[in-house]
């Protein structure tokens, strides 16, 4: 009896366990069936290099080429303006701060992590948007800048988290080395134990850039959802936001071609994370 | 002498640049919660949190949008439950291939990877259109089950970690079954990766709205659990991201987003009152 249980556990287990493996291939399996048939109609190279989205103009165009150098520009400004700060604040709360503040300021930053992205884009949409108008002088503020300024607040908390594990985990030898040999604080701190948390802080990087990539609603209350070329001070359309825009109304080629702009999105962030594994993996084999 | 002028010069710099950036940090967060606080606890009263919505008088209360987010909340926990513990279970204590264990831990990678919006997309896929469940907070739970999974299974799994291998041993020595030893001595030990986990867990569910936009619905009827589950219905998230974009009620989102900002500092303290409580459990 109680070998039989014993048997039935473990297949419950082994099931659990292979729900991952499930759902990873799910998603991939419903995305491809689901994305191929649009791109096969419209013709790959029309599609991904098409500059012209219009998809329900009476001779409908989908080339999704304004959404992907969208996603990337928004994500490139978000990295340039939350990469340095994410990073001076980790370096300051690992090496220079003192413990009750080191506390303080990781509960601020886990507490940033957990504000819902609905709310950055409710704050973005009537404090930043204006602010963007009146400052530029532009008729609207709602504009691809106003989404990276977003982006690089929402993805400072995960720069800030593993940047500062990476730099706790430095071995504390490397820099008593460093500082006995005359070297002063900061030359220890950006010399020694930086280098050596090189993977860690280059991880925290990609991975911010996997949430750029793929955070949707936030940067539709800020981006004016416009399918134009990307400007800095036009009104922009993610990939993202090109998915959830239309997907309510959508239907036939256009609601296929949604899906196909899915699947782009979905290999992107497969790539993005085959590097993130690739730079934890090796930071790990190095140790 | 000059070299040393430089040096201390240097020195000077990266250090404010350290502090201006934290400060960058902690300031974002005062104005976020200050700005959100100031525009939206005068619209918070007992009449906006207990009444439902009504076009007849242009009235708008949530309590729709906060029992749905309960429903969501208590069916995906209760289904995320079992499946990441089994999961992390299975990995620590069964898997005996190398090659399985790596294989689960890509997987669990990826999942945590996918942006929301994909979840959404696939959600309305399986769940609503293969499986027939319509638009309904319980193909939004299901969704949301899939996508917190890989918390759940890496705090079960840390934790599991800490379990010590001779309390195992003297369960087998004893003669107990596999099922046994696990289900009476490893499950116990792992109840604060467990509890971390849900309230993780918790924390994203309450913050998502792109998952569910397709999968559960914005609507604000009113219904009891059974009916709820079934029928489509806002979460607070969507209900805020409904109000603000498509209606212009800023007042209200923003009074939908104080509560959010509220529950956001629940999770996170009880998250830290369950890591102190367990610590100190387990060195005393």
């Amino acid at each position: 009896m109680s070998k039989t249980i014993d048997k039935v556990m473990q297949g419950f287990f082994l099931l659990c366990g292979l729900i991952t493996v499930g759902c990873v291939c799910l998603i991939t399996f419903y995305l491809i069936i689901s994305g191929i048939p649009a791109v096969r109609e419209i013709g790959l190279g029309k599609f991904l290099f098409g500059k012209v989205w219009a998809s329900t103009a009476k001779e409908p165009l989908y080339g999704i080429m304004p959404f992907i150098l969208t996603s990337v520009y928004g994500t490139v400004g978000a990295i340039m303006i939350g990469v340095p700060i994410g990073f001076f604040t980790a370096v300051y709360l690992a090496k220079f701060a003192p413990g009750w503040i080191k506390k303080s300021v990781g509960f601020v930053v886990s507490l940033l992590a957990s504000i819902p992205s609905v709310v950055y884009g409710l704050v973005g949409m009537l404090v930043l948007v204006p602010a963007v108008r009146e400052l530029f002088q532009i008729a609207d503020g709602a504009t691809l800048f106003a989404a990276m300024i977003v982006l690089a607040v929402m993805i400072l908390p995960s720069i800030i988290n593993v940047s500062v594990t990476a730099l706790d985990a430095v071995p504390k030898k490397y820099e008593q080395g460093a500082l006995a040999l005359g070297a002063t604080e900061c030359e220890t701190c950006f010399r020694v134990s930086v280098p050596a948390a090189k993977s860690g802080i280059i991880a925290s990087v990609v991975l911010g850039i996997g949430r750029a990539v793929g955070e949707a609603m936030a940067v539709m209350m800020v981006s004016g959802n416009v399918a134009n070329m990307p400007k800095l001070f036009g009104s922009v359309r993610f990939l993202t936001t090109a998915v959830a825009s239309e997907m309510s109304y959508a239907s036939g080629l256009q609601k296929q071609a949604l899906f196909s702009i899915a699947l782009v999105l979905f290999v992107f962030i497969m790539v993005i994370n085959f590097v993130l594994r690739k730079v934890t993996l090796g930071g790990d084999g190095a140790k | 002498m000059r070299w040393e002028t430089t040096r201390n010069f240097k020195q000077a710099a990266w250090k404010a640049l350290m502090l201006v950036s934290a400060l960058i940090t902690c300031s974002i967060l005062v104005f976020m919660i200050g700005y959100v606080l100031g525009q939206g606890v005068k619209g918070l009263s007992i009449d906006f949190l207990t009444t439902k919505p009504s076009y007849l008088t242009e009235h708008i209360g949530i309590l729709p949008d906060i029992l749905n987010t309960v429903y969501i909340l208590v069916v995906a926990i209760a289904v995320l439950l079992p499946l990441g513990v089994g999961a992390a279970v299975y990995l620590s204590e069964y898997a005996k291939n190398d090659k399985v264990v790596r294989v689960i831990d890509y997987a669990a990678d990826i999942l945590s990877g996918i942006p929301s919006i994909i979840y959404g997309l696939v959600g309305m896929l399986f769940f609503c259109q293969f499986l027939r469940m319509e638009t309904s907070l319980l193909a939004g739970a299901l969704t949301l089950v899939i996508m917190n999974l890989p918390t759940l299974m890496r705090t079960t799994r840390e934790s599991l970690l800490s379990v010590a291998k001779g309390l195992r041993e003297g369960g087998y020595g004893l003669g107990a079954s596999k099922w046994r030893v696990v289900r009476s001595i490893v499950i116990p030990e792992c109840l604060d990766g467990m509890i971390t986990g849900c309230i993780l867990s918790a924390g994203r569910i309450l913050g998502e709205s792109a998952a569910l936009l397709f999968t559960a619905g914005f609507a604000h009827t009113l219904h009891g659990f059974f009916d709820g589950i079934t029928n489509a219905g806002a979460t607070l998230t969507v209900a805020l991201y409904v109000y603000a974009k498509e209606q212009g009620e800023f007042q209200v989102a923003f009074s939908i987003a104080v509560i959010l900002m509220l529950l956001a500092v629940i999770v996170n303290m009880s998250a830290e009152i369950v890591k102190a409580v367990f610590k100190r459990k387990k060195e005393g």
